[in-house]
């Protein structure tokens, strides 16, 4: 399988491939098969197109397909003239087959095939070749397509007691075959591949487009092929090495996401094996185990664990809720039964995470589920006569609006469902209930079912509070420890909060010793799945966690729930004394200690292997709990790594595939940290009990006081973990510790392979590192310091020094000596100087930090100096971080501007949005306009008029300080000039989400793209992302999505203020992320296509060349600059105290501010000619030729300090051997497809509107492929009028039809559009002052309050203008507006969410979670049901009675809408509005009524001035 | 007490009061009138808690400041002493005495006054001292090695008092009548009270270093061979008292001393100590300094409370800027004016001044034949080189010359000549980079290994040769 993706090379790995897609389902609802439903759905499928993606080959797609029933009539046809004889219907099985293309292979695999068939009882009735087309195939495809077969198995002399048990024997069949040709000699075994083999069903697919599907099998054309349903799905893969196997449908599934907790999600499986058996499949089932077939996608493992668990019986509704949950643990308003069914299916089946939009089907039911979170789109339709529509995108087929009888789209969590046996509609809570009363769950829940109070609770064994201060030395507490981290989560159970970036050692080449969880880095979502808010979307998280003994997984029993649910996995004392001495029938307990001799080193592997061997025992003696202890560590006793522990343990249980027999609790002195329990947890911890970190935390409330008990102290600890650890899942997407847990979402920086492939399976190291000698000198090392007698005496604890400098702490980069020697550098001018303190940073010969440290030239010849490209042309590839103004001072930031714009270089807005004096040109010629501007996930200040004045747009996916997350400005320090650059309210609190909530996916990257691109097309587009394993792969998808230069940034790199654990243990050193990419481009024929550019602690001409050589065309600086300009490292921005005036925005403060363009000009000057330097020894003449040369390098083999012997440096310096034509650096630009947009043919017919400002009106259809409509327009007005300028309704468009994606986005005051149809996701996005009507065809029967109207994210991020829908809004309604007034007639989930100015009315139902995190702006919700307050999040917003203006307001507002959309509910309404504004309330921030009562405004005056405007 | 993150804008540095000067130039009290604890914790606070806290890096001895100045603000005194022990062995010496390296590294000071860090100390330990807190210290895990460390200033008394730490059994050798170096006989009592050297030694000798005076090292008395038999490793740090003499016309003049001389007396005289050999007085003289560094500033404080008629303290490099120049930058340590307490008490202050000749009157120095000089920069070698400027001579009456212009380099007793040890270039001991000498077994610290330096560095120099040779015993 996989054929025709490069092995594993270098830095590139195959298994980081992500993808995801369109997808969607056509039916006839009873159950009639027509050829219709095939022409239907294949037109579907060809009108998702643009949501797959093209490759280097532009012919070549990522793969698509289609699955239906088995079309008998055409087979018994095309099998006729193929003299292949088929029994009836239902009585033989077929299945599309991809053989070698070499004869003898190809005969091995169909002899092979037959065989089994006849050893189980079946035979095989032929094999029909599939007549295919491939002229129009690209030529990746072309050379990887494999010869295509039907074969045709009849049942056999057995008769089958049910169909299932036929489908059964064909899975059992197709098992045994996919594994002995896995397992045999053949050349081109990776060809082979069955697309399925049932029944019921069967699929068309291959490495095709969309649009080629139809053509390239001949079969399609058949007007025989009939069938009720027929699943669609197009694939959009984030690298171009798809492959045949790879494109979906599945054999049940087709899936549109990613399954974040995949690795988990796998071994947990792998780990039920043992104990897998089903009376259904007898002896059988060893035939096919494993059960996940290796290598596959997410997608694919899914379908796999899908197949079995419901041909062992379960029906396919039952096994999406049980694979795919709903949150269902806060959720107030679900049926009991249903909540008692997932309570019960917890105990079995961790949640498969991630976003996720899944069609599913057996052949007579057909269904979709949504992901808890929502994360994807999907939309249907139900006609009048009975057809079905379902797909990610609404108009994907043209439906007669007067046909419709529902529009509605899939809400997260939920299940859409059709039985054409019963011939009709199931809806979601028919279909769950009916699941739930199955069998008596909830009985089975009270019988067995525990919870932590029902354990009698017993005191610690061992009272160590009397030696606290030799455990912390023994564990390598530090002071700094104590008061930098565990100080704030004791005091006030919050994870302690730092700035500035991280410029220690790598825990590889730290000469401290360092704790063993410093060799990990997390991961975290970026692009192919988005992050989640753990605070504000707190509802679809969970920490909840069932401990005992696991059961067959294809069985159901009562016993199966008889587990012990822990609603915090961070045990107290208390409870893990009670679950060691557990005396519940079922119940053991085997306490197996980690220790290991002191004095030798050997030790350590055979503490290892007895700990594994107990643990293994343990599970054979009935036992159900291990605890892996490290009480009672001494002299000569020391500790294993609480980590190492574990994942040794855990991967040998899961390797003896026993693992879900019994569960892990660490008792360890060791964990404190919120990063310690997310390592142990992640690689297989099920609970943990830091009874050293109790203690500590206990000793700095005696020491230091505190204000409250140790008690408190220790509640508070536990809080501030628990939220940390939410924090992290969330990073990754995840939104339960059950999946997470064993999920290993971290990649190893200094680890070889022999510990990773032992302790932590399946963990990415890419640079090898420490082994377990290390490792035991390292950990013995740290013990014996704790006894010497030098700190046996002493009252105190080591300093530390990771947090701050210290002399005797860790080393860092930027230290006293020099900070100082740059600033002196630099305002003397003095290259000299310039050149001391690159020594100081370069020459780490001492203190070896970065990658990049061990790296030399090799031997060169080397050219004259004087003909290496000059400083002039070198600084141009410079850029400045973003810094948004707000992070730094108004001085700091113009300072940068103004020095990048004198350099030709390019500084960056940063994410608070910039003011629009800054656009024009000083009168000495100076300019301090940003020249990138930043797009964030908060979108503050992303006005048109922004976009427009930039030469680069940068889309921050991600931050190398905190990755994966968002952020937030209190309100205190929001002034007025903060809140007018971000065009809120001053003092009003500004949250950044996480996601950006337009791109949850690589598709929707690829909108965004596209999005900018139209509103400003001479900028350039760029994406940001952060260095982790997969990198790459993403790269190579967000190229594929057309971005012209992507920038890989460090995890090391700085921050405003961002959680110290993301600061220090998220994201890899760019070096890596950097050569990942550039590899991966190149591999995939890219590279040519976009920039690279990286940053991340980039400090000298060296660190400057390094990157060139490793790929990179552009390199960006940040602290380096900021301390330039005066910083020296207080690392205080998160508190705005910053007394050099650099990073605060005190008044006070900032008029300290000393710094000067000047010397941020020298600074880059100087790193230009060291960089020259560097070339001209190098013998490189233009930096351009420098790009990518990473043969000139080789690692420093003389200065690798006593841990880091072992590294290997051989895949970071690989170079992918390519052929001439493949190019190696950026030599073409993209192409965007923006020279046919709609908006073109506006522009054309709006001319005297643009040019004379004179009013014109005009109409056009519209379809779901006239995507970003509006914005190119809006772009163009901006540009020659600016902002606000042109009065409103001057242009005026109507469209009918249905719209694409983000129409309307960045709509410009001066223009209006009118949509009489249907509408996709990102209506509104950005709006800077237009004005949108939408409202269902006027032929359209149904009602519009009660179905959808418009998409998803509507509105996002949308600054002022107007808009009436009149209909129902997706998720997501006026995420982040701040200025908007909105009329809509119902919303999704999570409305208002963010928002922080503007007005809405929604005249019907909300979702669940309304007003989340919204700071400003007023929402007025027409409560009819009086369940409002249930879906409202009153986190920051209190839910209120209509003040007189706000009535006046409704009322107005109510007005418009029905004049602009002659919406019958307004009508009603307002026709009674005495009686019924009764009914509306208003959702009102907290903090924004105290501001409005401060400024002693009301609410009314902006009204006025955006209604008459 | 939580921290006020911008105390530092609310706070203003205030530095202690000294006496006034009409009282304290009647007696050889300390000057300083001692800061009180409430007003400690207040300029504590104002310490910013740096991500890099540049005190911690300009202090030799690596004083965690910003920690001890966040438990002083909280009044956490005897947690700030425990970390102040950690790294400083006499604060209550640094404390007083020293120019404060750290201060002119504090962040603070880059647009603001910094932090009051020596004070802090000196009230930290003060505080300890006051409370009974340092109490001496029970050495149990005798080593049973010896070891004897020749010299009592402050690079001797902390290679001491950390050898004895570690449970060496350690003696030190000092030739005067009592410990201390030029702390004792070198800084005057109105800067340091001697009771506060004697706290410190009795503390010492309690917790069980013996102190053998009046014996020095390499005379008959006690010879050389017998340290080295006697002992399992020796710490030499005799200091650096050869001092720099100018060589002019009338040098040889009567009533022309060097400040060693001159101080040393005088410390004597004050603590009551007997006096041999020339009384040397300024009482109603026209005093001359020549040297305007800080010993010359403690002559010139020395002068006035003996009752000179008249002091002048003259200095031939020109007259420092009131304000950092650029050529040193932060954080280093700048050349600025300084103005101590003993300039405040009555002194005439020249610079760019250089001594040509002294006039004598029966033998008796009458008169110093002085004259501007201008300092240039030599374009071929880059060096500054002295001009005389033409036409500036000028005469300076003077009845008792003090010649402070430092030292050169360290004594060449017989201690050094026996033990055969090699000197660097500039006639200093030398050794190798774990302090250990020529000699075997025998180490070497302070400014006898490096030269003139400050206490800070002396104490430093101490620690670092005292874990030397804990590692030397060790092995």
């Amino acid at each position: 399988m996989n054929n025709g993706v490069p092995k594993k090379q270098g830095l590139y790995d195959p298994a980081y491939e992500h993808d995801s897609c369109g997808v969607g389902f056509v039916c006839n609802v009873d159950g009639s098969r027509t050829n219709d439903i095939v022409a239907k759905g294949i037109s579907v499928l060809e009108r998702m197109s643009h949501r797959g993606a093209v490759g280097s080959d532009p012919k070549t797609g990522d793969g698509a397909g289609i699955l239906m029933q088995i079309p008998h009539e055409f087979l018994k046809k095309v099998c006729d003239e193929s003299k292949i004889i088929i029994p009836c219907s239902g009585k033989y099985g077929a299945g599309m087959v991809f053989l070698p293309t070499d004869r003898a292979d190809r005969e091995f695999c169909t002899n092979l095939f037959e065989r089994i068939a006849i050893k189980e009882g079946l035979s095989v009735l032929g094999w029909r070749n599939v007549p295919v087309n491939d002229n129009m195939l690209g030529k990746g495809a072309k050379e990887t397509q494999p010869v295509i077969c039907q074969v045709l198995v009849g049942c056999g002399d057995e008769g089958w007691a049910s169909p299932l048990d036929f489908e059964r024997k064909l899975y059992i069949v197709r098992r045994q075959v996919e594994k002995y040709v896995r397992e045999s000699a053949i050349k081109q075994k990776n060809i082979f591949y069955i697309t399925g083999l049932s029944s019921r069903t069967l699929s068309y697919k291959g490495l095709l487009m969309p649009e080629q599907v139809r053509n390239y099998f001949v079969d399609l054309a058949d007007t025989d092929m009939k069938s009720a349903m027929l699943l669609v799905h197009s694939r959009y893969s984030t690298n171009t090495f798809p492959t045949w196997d790879l494109a979906q449908p599945f054999r049940f599934l087709a899936h549109n996401g990613e399954i974040n907790t995949v690795r988990g999600n796998i071994n947990w499986f792998r780990a039920r094996e043992r104990l897998m058996s089903s009376p259904l499949f007898g002896t059988d089932i060893e035939k096919i185990k494993p059960v996940i077939v290796e290598g596959g996608s997410d997608s694919a493992t899914l379908d796999n664990v899908f197949e079995i668990l419901t041909l062992a019986g379960r029906p396919i509704e039952h096994v999406m809720m049980m694979l795919i949950p709903n949150a269902w643990h806060n959720d107030k308003n679900m049926d009991a039964s249903v909540k008692e069914f997932y309570k019960y299916h917890a105990c079995i089946m961790e949640p498969w995470d991630g976003p996720a939009a899944v069609a599913f089907t057996d052949g007579t039911n057909i269904g979709a589920v949504l992901d808890r979170n929502g994360l994807r789109p999907a939309r249907y339709i139900v006609t009048k006569n009975g057809f079905v529509v379902m797909s990610s995108e609404a108009g994907v087929l043209d439906v007669p609006a007067s046909d419709i009888l529902r529009s509605g789209r899939l809400e997260p969590g939920k299940m859409f469902f059709i039985d054409t046996k019963e011939k009709r509609i199931i809806d979601d809570k028919e279909i769950k209930e009916r699941v739930a009363k199955q069998a008596p769950y909830a009985e089975w829940n009270k019988k067995y079912s525990l919870s932590m109070s029902d354990l009698r609770r017993v005191s610690a064994v061992e009272d160590v509070s009397g030696n606290v201060l030799e455990l912390m030395k023994n564990f390598g507490y530090t002071r700094e420890d104590l008061k930098i981290i565990l100080k704030p989560m004791a005091a006030d159970g919050e994870e302690p909060i730092g700035s500035m970036g991280n410029d220690t050692p790598h825990a590889v080449l730290s000469k401290k010793c360092q704790m063993f969880y410093d060799y990990f880095k997390q991961l975290f979502a970026q692009v192919t799945n988005p992050p989640i808010d753990p605070i504000r979307e707190e509802i679809v998280m969970s920490l909840d966690t069932y401990i005992g003994q696991g059961k067959n997984v294809l069985d159901e029993t009562s016993e199966h729930c008889h587990k012990i649910c822990v609603k915090s996995p961070i045990l107290d004392n208390e409870e893990l004394e009670a679950i060691r001495n557990i005396n519940i029938n079922g119940f053991k307990t085997k306490t197996i200690y980690t220790h290991f001799k002191a004095s030798c080193e050997e030790d350590l592997l055979n503490a290892i292997d007895r700990i594994c061997f107990e643990a293994e025992f343990a599970v054979e003696k009935g036992f159900t709990f291990i605890i892996l202890s490290d009480r009672g560590v001494n002299v000569g006793n020391a500790a294993l790594p609480a980590l190492l522990a574990t994942g040794a343990v855990h991967q040998h249980l899961v390797r003896k595939t026993v693992r879900s027999q019994i569960s892990i609790l660490v008792e360890s002195g060791e964990p404190r940290e919120v990063n310690h329990f997310a390592l142990l947890f992640g690689y297989g911890a099920d609970c943990v009990n830091p009874y050293l970190a109790y203690e500590a935390v206990k000793h700095i409330v005696k020491e230091d006081g505190l204000g409250i008990d140790g008690e408190t102290a220790v509640k508070n600890y536990k809080k501030a973990v628990s939220k940390g650890i939410m924090k992290i899942l969330s990073k990754m997407g995840i939104s339960t510790l059950q999946s997470y847990k064993g999920a290993q979402i971290f990649e190893a920086l200094g680890l070889n392979g022999e510990v990773v492939d032992r302790c932590f399976t399946g963990t990415a190291s890419r640079i090898s590192g420490a082994d377990f000698s290390v490792i035991a000198k390292e950990t013995i090392l740290r013990h014996n310091e704790a006894y010497a007698p030098a700190q046996a005496n002493v009252p105190y604890l080591q300093t530390g020094g990771r947090y701050q400098w210290k002399k005797d702490g860790e080393f860092h980069l930027w230290n006293p000596e020099s900070i100082a020697a740059l600033q002196d550098a630099v305002r003397k001018n003095d290259y000299g100087l310039y050149k001391k303190f690159a020594a100081l940073i370069s020459d780490q010969s001492k203190n070896p930090t970065t990658l990049r440290s061990l790296l030399k030239s090799r031997q060169n010849a080397s050219v004259p100096i004087s003909e290496v490209e000059p400083v002039d042309e070198i600084v141009k590839r410079f850029v400045t971080g973003a810094m948004s103004f707000g992070s730094i001072s108004k001085g700091a930031h113009e300072s940068i501007a103004i020095a990048m714009n004198r350099l030709g270089g390019k500084s960056n807005t940063g994410e608070g949005g910039e003011d629009p004096v800054r656009f024009k040109t000083f009168l000495n010629g100076d300019s301090a306009r940003s020249a990138i501007k930043q797009v964030a996930s908060g979108r503050f200040g992303v006005t048109t008029n922004y976009l427009v004045n930039a030469n680069e747009l940068q889309i921050k996916i991600a931050q190398g300080a905190k990755p994966g997350e968002g952020g937030q400005l209190p309100g205190h320090k929001v002034s007025a000039i903060i809140a007018k650059t971000r065009y809120t309210t001053a003092g009003v609190t500004l949250i950044s989400p996480p996601p950006h909530h337009d791109i949850y996916s690589i598709e929707d990257l690829a909108q965004l793209i596209f999005d900018l691109k139209n509103v400003n097309p001479r900028a350039r587009i760029s994406v940001k992302l952060v260095s982790e394993i997969g990198v790459g792969t993403i790269a190579a998808g967000v190229a594929k999505g057309h971005a012209d230069m992507i920038l890989i940034s460090g995890g090391d790199g700085g921050t405003g203020a961002s959680p110290r654990s993301s600061i220090m243990y998220a994201g890899l050193p760019w070096e890596l992320g950097l050569s990942e990419t550039h590899q991966t481009l190149v591999l995939n024929d890219l590279r040519g296509r976009v920039r690279l550019q990286t940053d991340g602690q980039m400090r000298t001409g060296r660190d400057v060349a390094m990157a060139a050589l490793l790929g990179a065309e552009e390199y960006g600086f940040c602290s380096a600059v900021l301390v330039t300009l005066g910083c020296v490292m207080l690392r205080h921005c998160h508190l705005n105290n910053c007394s050099l005036g650099v990073a605060t925005q005190d008044e006070c403060l900032e008029k300290r501010f000393a710094g000067k363009p000047e010397y941020v000009v020298n600074y880059m000057r100087f790193v230009a000619q060291e960089l020259r330097e560097i070339m001209s020894e190098l013998g490189v003449r233009t930096v351009h030729e420098l790009v990518g040369r990473s043969e000139l390098l080789e690692m420093n083999k003389e200065i690798l300090p006593w841990k880091a012997e072992g590294l290997d440096y051989s895949r970071l310096l690989y170079k992918p051997q390519v052929s001439p034509d493949v190019c190696t650096r950026c030599a073409t630009q993209q192409t965007h497809n923006i020279e046919h947009v709609l908006d073109r043919e506006i522009i054309d017919k709006a001319k005297d509107a643009l040019e004379k400002a004179e009013p014109v009106t005009l109409e056009f259809g519209i379809k779901n492929t006239d995507r970003t409509v509006g914005a190119m327009l809006s772009g163009g007005i901006c540009r020659r009028y600016g902002e606000g300028v042109l009065p409103e309704d001057t242009i005026r468009c109507k469209f009918r039809g249905v719209a694409g994606q983000s129409f309307g986005a960045f709509l410009t005051k001066g223009i209006t559009f009118e949509m009489e149809g249907l509408a996709n996701d990102y209506v509104g996005k950005g709006m800077s002052g237009g004005k949108i009507m939408i409202y269902p065809d006027r032929s359209a029967t149904y009602r519009s309050d009660e179905n959808i109207i418009i998409g998803n994210t509507a509105f996002y991020g949308a600054t002022s203008g107007e808009a009436y829908i009149r209909g129902v809004a997706g998720e997501r309604f006026c995420v982040r507006n701040s200025g908007v007034y909105a009329v809509v007639e119902g919303v999704g989930d999570h409305g208002c969410e963010y928002m922080t100015g503007g007005r809405v009315v929604i005249l019907g139902r909300t979702g669940r979670n309304f007003a989340a995190g919204m700071s400003g702006g007023i929402a007025y919700v027409y409560d009819e049901s009086g369940d409002f307050a249930s879906k409202c999040n009153v986190g920051m917003v209190r839910i209120e009675e209509l003040t007189p203006i706000d009535k006046e307001t409704v009322k107005y507002l109510l007005a418009r809408h029905h004049k602009f959309t002659d919406s019958a509910r307004a009508k009603e309404i307002l026709e009674d509005f005495e009686n019924k504004k009764g009914r509306f309330v208003r959702v009102m921030p907290v903090e924004y009524k105290r501001i409005l009562e401060i400024q002693k405004t009301d609410g009314s005056l902006n009204l006025a001035g955006v209604l008459n405007g | 007490m939580a921290k006020d993150v911008k105390a530092f804008l609310k706070t203003a540095r205030r530095s202690s009061e000294y006496r006034p000067v009409t009282e304290r130039v009647s007696d050889y009290k300390d000057v300083v009138i001692a800061r009180p604890d409430d007003s400690s914790k207040e300029q504590a606070s104002r310490c910013m808690d740096c991500g890099t806290p540049f005190c911690h890096w300009g202090c030799p001895l690596g004083n965690v400041i910003p920690e001890w100045n966040d438990l002083v603000m909280s009044g956490k005194w005897q947690k700030a002493f425990d970390l102040l022990r950690a790294t400083n062995n006499f604060p209550e010496i640094t404390g007083r005495v020293c120019p404060a390296l750290c201060e002119a590294a504090c962040v603070l000071g880059l647009n603001d006054e910094p932090v009051t860090v020596r004070e802090n100390e000196l009230a930290v330990i003060e505080y300890a001292f006051k409370t009974g807190y340092i109490k001496p210290r029970n050495i149990n895990n005798r080593t049973g090695k010896k070891v004897a460390v020749v010299g009592s200033g402050p690079a001797g008394l902390a290679c001491a008092d950390e050898l004895n730490a570690m449970g060496h059994s350690v003696t030190v050798f000092e030739r005067d009548a009592k410990a201390g170096g030029f702390m004792r006989y070198g800084i005057p009592d109105f800067k340091l009270e001697k009771w506060i050297l004697d706290r410190r030694v009795d503390l010492m000798e309690k917790e069980g270093v013996e102190f053998v005076f009046g014996t020095s090292v390499g005379s008959d008395k006690y010879k050389t061979e017998k340290l080295l038999k006697g002992f399992d490793a020796v710490c030499l740090a005799c200091g650096s008292r050869t001092p720099r003499d100018i060589n002019i016309d009338g040098r040889n003049s009567k009533g022309i001393y060097f400040a060693v001389d001159y101080l040393s007396q005088s410390n004597r005289k004050v603590s009551g100590e007997n006096i041999s050999g020339e009384i040397i007085d300024a009482k109603d003289k026209k005093v001359v300094v020549i040297g305007g560094g800080d010993t010359g500033s403690d002559c010139v404080g020395t002068a006035n409370r003996q009752g000179a008629k008249s002091v002048l303290q003259i200095e031939v490099m020109p007259q420092p800027s009131e304000s950092r120049a650029c050529d040193y930058p932060w954080p280093l340590y700048p050349l600025i004016l300084r103005t101590s307490s003993s300039h405040k008490e009555g002194v005439e202050r020249k610079w760019s001044v250089l001594t040509k000749r002294f006039f004598a009157e029966n033998g008796h120095v009458k008169k110093l034949q002085c004259a501007n000089v201008r300092f240039i920069k030599n374009s071929t070698t880059g060096n500054l080189e002295m001009k005389e400027v033409p036409g500036t001579e000028f005469d300076v009456e003077a009845d008792l010359v003090v010649i402070a212009a430092g030292f050169l380099h360290t004594e060449k007793t017989a201690l050094i000549s026996e033990m055969n040890l090699a000197l660097d270039a500039r006639g200093n001991v030398k050794t190798d980079d774990k302090y250990k000498t020529s000699c075997d077994k025998v180490f070497s610290a302070g400014d006898m290994r490096r030269g003139q330096s400050l206490v800070v560095w002396g104490i430093y120099e101490g620690r670092q040769a005292a874990k030397r040779i804990g590692e030397y015993l060790g092995e």
